[in-house]
Order: structure tokens, then C-alpha cells, then sequence
């Protein structure tokens, strides 16, 4: 695995594209994996209750996908800052979402780049965000 | 900003500490796997202790978006021993009582301080940050409430505690806009609910041009009398005003005379960002559209040849779109 060096990324460039399967076991399994037991994660009727056609993923699983799919690009050694998320619309089962994501600044003191992105899935944003990593 | 009585006492409460509420377990390598599995995540500094010693961290670290989730409650709904009985929601509980019973998660911004090690003991401590005037959204009528949690590792040497990262968090309590009805539950595919495409108003004037996607035709209105040609359909020719009109079968190639490249807000189910076309028909009249093959970061062109395409959509819906044709070959 390689980790990005600081001296060759620059503002603008872009993360590759990930989409992901937004399943019930993804949305369950996140859930219990960040300790969430909140049951519109995991039971459907408690979210249909609740108003939701369906269960739904919690936000630390969206913080962890997040952490995944900048850490994919960054690279081992990189590390995290900072992970600023803005919540939109629910991910449900079914449905998948695909973040996106560019360079919006870089501090060559501190060598951080701050990766903005965004999550959509079929009713639209899911989550956006800024990532700052520190690069070697 | 006065404007009820029992919200001075809640906005006195701003600024209050909250007590610490401890992880159950030390930071171990059992959870973090199984974090990693689901999240998708595979940098082996999280997993393979080989691999971490030699790397920066010189041991296994846990991912640090998990830093949130060691201390919560878990199944139980009961927080470690020695955790506060003061609840840093409970300012939460207070809007319920005054009638904002929904709430919905706006932010969360994390912030780590450094990497936390196996082994490690976690605590929090929480300040009710913010609450803002009552506001109005599309959700509802309500407040937002921010909390500002400071994550700390136990040294249990007598040593200062360490700060290790912080969370802000904010929700909007609120009335709903729209009581939520009971949601219709998903489908027996176990699925929600599909976004759909609109579909059109089909009336008598127009319905020859809709017939004509689902055949693969794109179908102009020409006038009987006059003989010329205009879109959309009418019931009236405008050139001459003969209520005598048919359609002419167009050849689908054209130029673009004008596009938006629409990119907020998202629409769903449309594509995003959504490219649609003014586009000029060679036989004369101009026709609004989706485009196809536009890539991202690659305008189109005024004055580009574009070709008819037609999609069906959920196998009912067929709508011409067009092609940038420069982009045919390599699509």
C-alpha cells in the first residue's frame, strides 16, 4: 500500500469515485460494530414507527465509510485530523451511495490537505464533509 | 428573543459541564477488526500488529472515526461504571417536554489529537455548547443544539489525563412540518422505496410525441395547412393558427444551442450533476432535453452535434435524450 506524499498532490485533484451497496447488513453490522443499538438501525418496524420506510444507517457508520474511502486514496501513512460531516439524506437499503471527493486546500507548513466530499445516494446528499490528513 | 418563558431557563443552561462517561472496554483489537471489516476499511495499521510496530505508530492504533463509539452505552442502554447520572442530552429531554419531539442530526465534526493505542481507556466529558433562537426549516420549527464532547485517555498513574480528540455535535429538535405519517414500509425486496422520474402530462395535444419515444420516433407537430413545424406540440399552429396539425418524423441530429449543467440541489433521481440541452433539430426547431455523455469536468460546447438517443425508464417511461456525438465512439 502506498501512502500519497505531500509534494505531489495539489488543489483540485480528485479522489477516485466509490460507490457503495447500501445493504441491511452493511446498515446492522455498522451499527452494532460502533456500538449503536439504537433500534431504527437494526429492527425495520421500530424505524417504520418511527416514520422511516426502512432502517438506516447510523452516522458512525457514515463517519467510518468516510474515514474508508478517503483512507483508500491517502494511503497508510497518512493521518487523520479532522473528519467534519454535514448530514442530508437517509441511506436506506437498497440504495447505493457514491462519494466524491477533491483536494479543496493544502498548509505546506503542516503539510494537511483538506479533502472536501460528498455522498449521494438516490434521494440525494447523504453527507458532505471536509477530511484534513496529514501527508509524509 | 423572549418569546417563551421556559426557553431562559434552558439557555441558562449553556456553558454547563457535563460530567465524564467512561468506555466499557480499553480500546482493543477484537472491536477495532470487526469496525474495519464492515467499514471496508484496510490499512494494516489497524490489524496486523506486525505491520504497525515498524510503521510511525510503533503499535496497533484504533481507526480514529471510531472514536465516538467506545463510549457508548451498548445494548443495555447503561454507561460504564463511574460515568455522570447527569445526562448530556438531557437538554434534549427539555424541548421534548416543551412539544419538539423530533430530532435529526446536522453535524458532526471529530478532531483527533492523536492516534489512540490498544490498550487505551477512553472518557468524556461534554458541554452543552449552543442553542440557537427558535428556527424554521423545511423539516420543521425548532432549535439547534450544539454539545461539545473532549475525549481524554486515563493514565491511571496520577499524571494529568490526556486529551486525545473532541467531537462537536449538533441536532435540530424540533416540530415537524409534516407529522410523519406511518412511512409505507419497503417492498417485499427488502428495499425502500425507488426514487422515480416525473413523468409528463399526456393530454390529446401531446400524446402523439410520447407515443412516439415509446416507438423510438421523435415526432415533431407539423402544421397541415402551412406546413411548418414547431415544438412542444400545441393545439393550435402558431405560425398560421390551423387547428389541422400532424407530426414529421425528425432525424434525431442536431446542434446544441444552449445547455445548463445543473448542479444544485441534487434532484433525485437525477443524475448529479444533471446536463440538460437546448438542443437545435436540423429540421429547424429547438427541443429541451437531458444530455448524455457529459463528463464531469468537460463542458459542452455551444454549437456541438448531438444526436437523439431514447431511454426507458422503470420500463415505462421513454424520453429522448441526446448524445454528445464527440462523445459516441469512446462510450
Amino acid at each position: 500500500m502506498q501512502t500519497k506524499q505531500f509534494k505531489d498532490v495539489q488543489v483540485g485533484d480528485k479522489l477516485p469515485k466509490q460507490a457503495i451497496p447500501i445493504t441491511v447488513a452493511l446498515i446492522t453490522s455498522g451499527a452494532i460494530a460502533t456500538r449503536d443499538f439504537f433500534p431504527g438501525h437494526h429492527d425495520k418496524d421500530a424505524a417504520i414507527e418511527l416514520g422511516s420506510p426502512h432502517i438506516f444507517m447510523n452516522i458512525l457508520t457514515t463517519n467510518g465509510l468516510v474515514q474508508a474511502f478517503v483512507e483508500k486514496w491517502s494511503g497508510p501513512d497518512s493521518i487523520f485530523k479532522d473528519i467534519k460531516i454535514k448530514l442530508g439524506m437517509p441511506n436506506y437499503p437498497g440504495d447505493t451511495m457514491t462519494f466524491k471527493g477533491e483536494i479543496t486546500a493544502t498548509d505546506a507548513q503542516n503539510k494537511t490537505v483538506e479533502v472536501g466530499l460528498a455522498g449521494q445516494n438516490q434521494y440525494g446528499t447523504h453527507v458532505t464533509g471536509t477530511v484534513l490528513i496529514a501527508l509524509p | 428573543m423572549a418569546k417563551y418563558e421556559w426557553f431562559a431557563e434552558i439557555d441558562a443552561m449553556v456553558g454547563h459541564q457535563y460530567g465524564r462517561i467512561y468506555a466499557w472496554d480499553k480500546v482493543n483489537e477484537a472491536m477495532v477488526r470487526q469496525w474495519c471489516e464492515v467499514m471496508g476499511v484496510d490499512n494494516p495499521i489497524y490489524t496486523d500488529a506486525d505491520y504497525a510496530a515498524k510503521s510511525q505508530h510503533g503499535q496497533l492504533v484504533a481507526p480514529p472515526a471510531m472514536l465516538q463509539a467506545w463510549c457508548l452505552a451498548g445494548f443495555h442502554d447503561e454507561l460504564a461504571p463511574g460515568s455522570t447520572t447527569d445526562n448530556p442530552y438531557g437538554v434534549l429531554k427539555l424541548l421534548e417536554a416543551q412539544g419538539y419531539p423530533a430530532v435529526v442530526a446536522v453535524n458532526c465534526d471529530l478532531h483527533f489529537d492523536r492516534y489512540i493505542g490498544i490498550g487505551e481507556r477512553l472518557y468524556y466529558t461534554t458541554v452543552f455548547d449552543d442553542i440557537s433562537e427558535e428556527k424554521t426549516t423545511a423539516l420543521g420549527t425548532g432549535f439547534f443544539v450544539t454539545l461539545k464532547m473532549v475525549f481524554l485517555s486515563e493514565t491511571g498513574d496520577g499524571k494529568d489525563d490526556e486529551k486525545v480528540g473532541e467531537m462537536l455535535f449538533r441536532v435540530i429538535k424540533f416540530k415537524p412540518a409534516n407529522p410523519p405519517e406511518k412511512a409505507k414500509p419497503a417492498g417485499s425486496d427488502n428495499a425502500a422505496p425507488k426514487m422515480l422520474r416525473p413523468k409528463p402530462g399526456i393530454s390529446d395535444d401531446n400524446r402523439f410525441f410520447w407515443e412516439g419515444c415509446d416507438a423510438k420516433e421523435l415526432r415533431i407537430q407539423q402544421c397541415k395547412h402551412c406546413e411548418k413545424l414547431q415544438h412542444p406540440p400545441a393545439p393550435v399552429c402558431m405560425h398560421c393558427h390551423s387547428f389541422e396539425l400532424d407530426y414529421k418524423l425528425a432525424s434525431g441530429k442536431g446542434e446544441l444551442y444552449s445547455f445548463v449543467v445543473m448542479h444544485h440541489p441534487h434532484v433525485p433521481p437525477f443524475d448529479n450533476p444533471n446536463p440538460i440541452g437546448l438542443i437545435e433539430l436540423e429540421e429547424g426547431v429547438r427541443i429541451a432535453a437531458g444530455l448524455i455523455g457529459v463528463e464531469e469536468d468537460v463542458s459542452p460546447k455551444i454549437g456541438e452535434a448531438v444526436e437523439v438517443e431514447f431511454h426507458t425508464y422503470e420500463g415505462e417511461l421513454t424520453l429522448p435524450q441526446f448524445r454528445l456525438v464527440s462523445t459516441k465512439e469512446s462510450s
